[in-house]
């Protein structure tokens, strides 16, 4: 044989090769790179309660109940429940969920997994939140576990979203530090952890065991980057397949690249402005010429409205937002409970604005200073500026004063300001948790009001709510909850301005189903 | 010598003190940690639980008086947001920041070198004006802009390069590093070009006014009378004597390169210390705002005495142990 021959040989054997090697790529497709755009602090799902913990954890452990993409509460590993009587809860565990050693899913685990949290040291925000309503566990067998409140607690199922379910065998002994390596990382979820390198990637496998749908891709990696255009450059770049929240500035582009797809759902989260109605001074309420007032025109129900009606709503959606907000009046989008679909956006309107203040005796306005976070939700100081203007129109000279949520938040906690900027993500997908925080009375006893920093007060509301949150009755809890947020709407005690929406992009062929509740799913994306 | 080492050793630990006071004073002054930490669903009895366990409660003086006794036993407390110690945080990203760094420098000197001889030897010509020109870019242009028009151009557009990100990663002494892989390598380029740019432009100004320089002397001249090559007089006899400035700086540089190296390690998205920073500061984590404050200026302080020590080495008419600080 001759050399050239023997060349031509070798050219057949390695493109048979490459052949082979092409055919390869269905196997190759499965794997799935996803950009989030903040690290997670910790691997151990009970260790803290912050966003990029919980988008993480959810890709490997599961809970109870869970939510669906409408944060409508959804059987997990738990398949059924029922209410034996108004204190007490029964659970029927799923038969086919099995842990990722291997180890079927039983009572013991979900007992020891509602006891957890309350262990945890060191953690800045424990899930003991969610678990402190349950007084006592009670396994009847390796597949029914009953939990008893101390009062009719309608919130049991929302709480228990927020509880992961980890396998006691596994993570007995374990402190929070020891997850990172991978030890205690024994879900039932879809995907199996693999590999977590700290603010960089996490690598995971798919769980082929799991009871539920399987996910579309064998491998995934959830890739860390906070740099907004350096997220947007790594999916043009195709180094990832998806990212969650496409910078605002780059939206147009986005929608007009044809090698992208775009998807974006109303979120869970409201901003709001949060007014002071209680003190007769307040320090950043002025007449026009900077000097203190002697009465606190923020008091009156009047002008509290006025300033409602003066927010061209629309105007920010179309042109501070891109057209990703949704203009509300309410705490909650509809989609979720206790929304009151009564409660219609106002109409803007200066003139009746201007009319109402002239009512109230301040014909010619006043002088007021707004503040606003602006490192915290999209666009929140530029949001703070378009109002400041509109107001200015009305004749109330509006200034604005952003600050990074850190040093923002711990002047709002003593209450410094006259009125300011907010967001608020309803987590227990019920409109109970913006009232509870922002708009009860302030009873730290009760945990009340926890972000009500200047301490509006209806009691009106307050029994409304109070007697919403003993009521086991979804029929009567929901009408309850309704009445209470048009008290606290039309009484002006926070003026909400619209429900923040949250985006994806993905490269052309595969799908997303966005969530309300802002996550992010590697499972839920799909090839097309 | 050691007289010399001792007083500044001496020296350093009260700058470290002195740090110390300002940052936990600064950070005290900015606001509560506990406000942005918190998760939002927590109620007021969690969040003053919290802050009686991370030690908020008490009074400032009392806080540093703790942190004071903590740190003399080598524990510079643990973050809040990881409730990990805080070193461990910083020293889990040096690797990465240590890695990009020296990259920078290591480029710089690579590429500033030949291009500021090069720029020395013909500042007439077309090419020695164009690298001077280039050079005023390397210092006047800001970093963060560069590094994202370098991932639209070599990631986004020609898709050579990854975007960001730290590549596959192998352990070398228990330490991982990128670099001896081809996908490590792909990933650091880009970011340590990013980094180095304003040290290569400060290498290639020092390089050329020091080969200027150079040209003029009578060794030179002697050199050239004697016959020697011109690859010679300019590789051994010029270059050996205009590196010395340039060591020095270049060493110097190191510091404030690790330091600050933040930008690039944000727009490219690599896990090294200078992230991390910027995240703590975020969300006000005051014990690793603290560590990694004193840990750089340790750094600094390392660096100027070994450069120092090497001054009088290199130049015995230096005499370290009479210099008074």
């Amino acid at each position: 044989m001759s050399w050239p021959r023997m060349g031509l040989r070798v050219l057949l054997a390695a493109s048979c090769l490459l052949l082979f090697a092409s055919a390869a790529p269905p196997a190759a497709a499965q794997e799935f790179k996803l950009a989030m755009s903040s690290p997670p602090t910790s691997m151990d799902p009970h260790f803290y309660n912050l966003f990029p913990n919980i988008n993480v954890s959810d890709h490997i452990f599961e809970q109870l109940v869970a939510m669906d993409a409408d944060s409508h509460i959804i059987p997990a590993l738990a398949e059924s429940w029922t209410l034996v009587n108004n204190l007490t809860w029964e659970f029927k565990l799923r038969k086919g969920a099995k842990f990722h050693d291997g180890s079927p899913l039983t009572a013991e685990d979900v007992a020891w997994s509602l006891d957890r949290p309350a262990t945890i040291v060191g953690s800045p925000g424990k899930f003991d939140t969610y678990t402190k309503a349950i007084i006592n566990k009670k396994i009847i067998d390796p597949y029914t576990i009953q939990l008893t409140t101390r009062e009719p607690y309608p919130l049991l199922l929302a709480d228990l979203t927020s509880i992961y379910i980890v396998s006691k065998k596994a993570t007995q002994g374990l402190s929070s530090d020891d997850f990172a390596s991978g030890k205690g990382m024994i879900g039932t979820g879809p995907f199996k952890f693999v590999r977590f390198q700290r603010d960089d990637r996490i690598e995971l496998e798919r769980n082929n065991d799991y009871w539920g749908k399987k996910p579309a891709w064998s491998k995934v990696t959830l890739r860390f980057i906070p740099n907004d255009a350096t997220r947007l450059a790594a999916l043009l770049a195709g180094d990832v397949q998806a990212i969650e929240n496409v910078p605002t500035p780059d939206l147009a582009k986005v929608r007009a690249d044809k090698n992208l797809s775009f998807y974006s759902k109303v979120s869970h989260r409201v901003i709001y402005l949060y007014p002071d109605t209680r003190r007769e001074k307040s320090p950043f309420v002025t007449d026009k010429d900077g000097q203190p007032l002697d009465k606190n025109p923020l008091m009156d129900v009047r002008v509290r409205r006025a300033l409602s009606i003066a927010i061209n709503r629309d105007a920010i959606r179309d042109r501070i937002m891109e057209g990703l907000s949704e203009p509300t009046i309410n705490l909650v989008p509809a989609a979720l409970f206790g929304h009151n679909p009564n409660l219609k956006p106002p109409k803007y309107d200066p003139e009746a604005a201007k009319k109402l203040l002239a009512e109230a005796g301040y014909p010619n306005g006043f002088g007021l200073t707004m503040h606003t976070p602006n490192n915290r939700y999209i666009n929140d100081e530029k949001i703070a500026q378009t109002i400041a203007q509109m107001w200015s129109r009305i004749g109330i000279a509006t200034k604005v004063e952003g600050a990074p949520m850190s040093v923002y938040a711990a002047r709002g906690a003593k209450s410094e300001y006259s009125i300011g900027l907010l967001g608020w993500g309803a987590q227990t997908g019920e409109v109970s948790s913006p009232l509870r925080a922002m708009v009860a009375c302030d009873n730290p006893a009760k945990g009340m009001g926890a972000v009500n920093w200047l301490k509006y007060c209806n009691p009106k509301m307050d029994a409304l709510l109070a007697k919403a949150l003993n009521s086991v009755d979804d029929k009567e809890r929901s009408s309850l909850l309704q009445q209470a947020t048009a008290i606290v709407i039309d009484d002006g005690g926070v003026i909400p301005i619209h429900q923040q929406v949250t985006t994806w992009a993905t490269k052309k062929g595969i799908v997303y189903v966005p969530r309300t509740d802002e996550r992010t799913h590697a499972y839920q994306f799909y090839p097309q | 010598m050691l007289a010399f080492i001792i007083r500044r050793v001496l020296q350093s630990l009260v700058v470290l003190l002195v740090m110390s006071l300002l940052v936990f004073v600064g950070v005290y002054a900015i606001g509560n940690p506990i406000d942005v930490l918190i998760s939002p669903d927590a109620d007021q009895i969690e969040r003053a639980k919290v802050i009686v366990a991370f030690g908020l409660d008490k009074p400032l003086w009392l806080q540093y008086f703790i942190f004071l006794k903590n740190a003399a036993g080598g524990d510079l407390g643990r973050s809040f947001a990881y409730s990990t110690p805080a070193l461990t945080l910083i020293f889990e990203r040096m690797p990465a920041t240590l890695e990009l760094s020296s990259a920078a420098i290591l480029l710089s000197v690579v590429l500033g070198l030949p291009l500021g001889l090069l720029a020395g030897l013909r500042p007439n010509g077309l090419i020695g004006k164009t690298i001077m020109a280039a050079s005023i870019l390397g210092f006047s242009l800001p970093t963060f802009w560069v590094g994202l028009m370098l991932i639209m151009v070599f990631a986004v557009q020609l898709g050579w390069l990854p975007t960001s990100g730290r590549g596959e990663t192998q352990l070398l002494f228990g330490v991982p590093v990128s670099f001896l892989s081809w996908d490590g390598l792909r990933h650091l380029l880009m970011p340590a070009f990013n980094l180095a740019l304003f040290n290569i432009a400060l290498v290639i100004r020092l390089t050329r006014s020091g080969a200027q320089e150079a040209l003029m002397q009578d060794y030179v001249k002697f050199a050239r009378a004697k016959g020697l090559r011109n690859s010679r007089i300019i590789g051994v006899h010029v270059l050996k004597n205009i590196l010395i400035p340039i060591v020095t700086v270049v060493a110097l540089q190191f510091g404030s390169v690790i330091a600050f190296s933040i930008v690039t390690e944000t727009v490219f998205a690599w896990p090294g210390m200078g992230k991390l920073i910027i995240d703590s500061i975020r969300v006000l984590d005051r014990p690793v705002i603290v560590a990694y404050l004193l840990l750089i200026v340790t750094i600094f302080i390392l660096i100027n005495l070994v450069v120092d020590m090497l001054y009088s080495l290199l130049d015995p008419r230096v005499r370290l142990a009479e210099s008074k600080g």
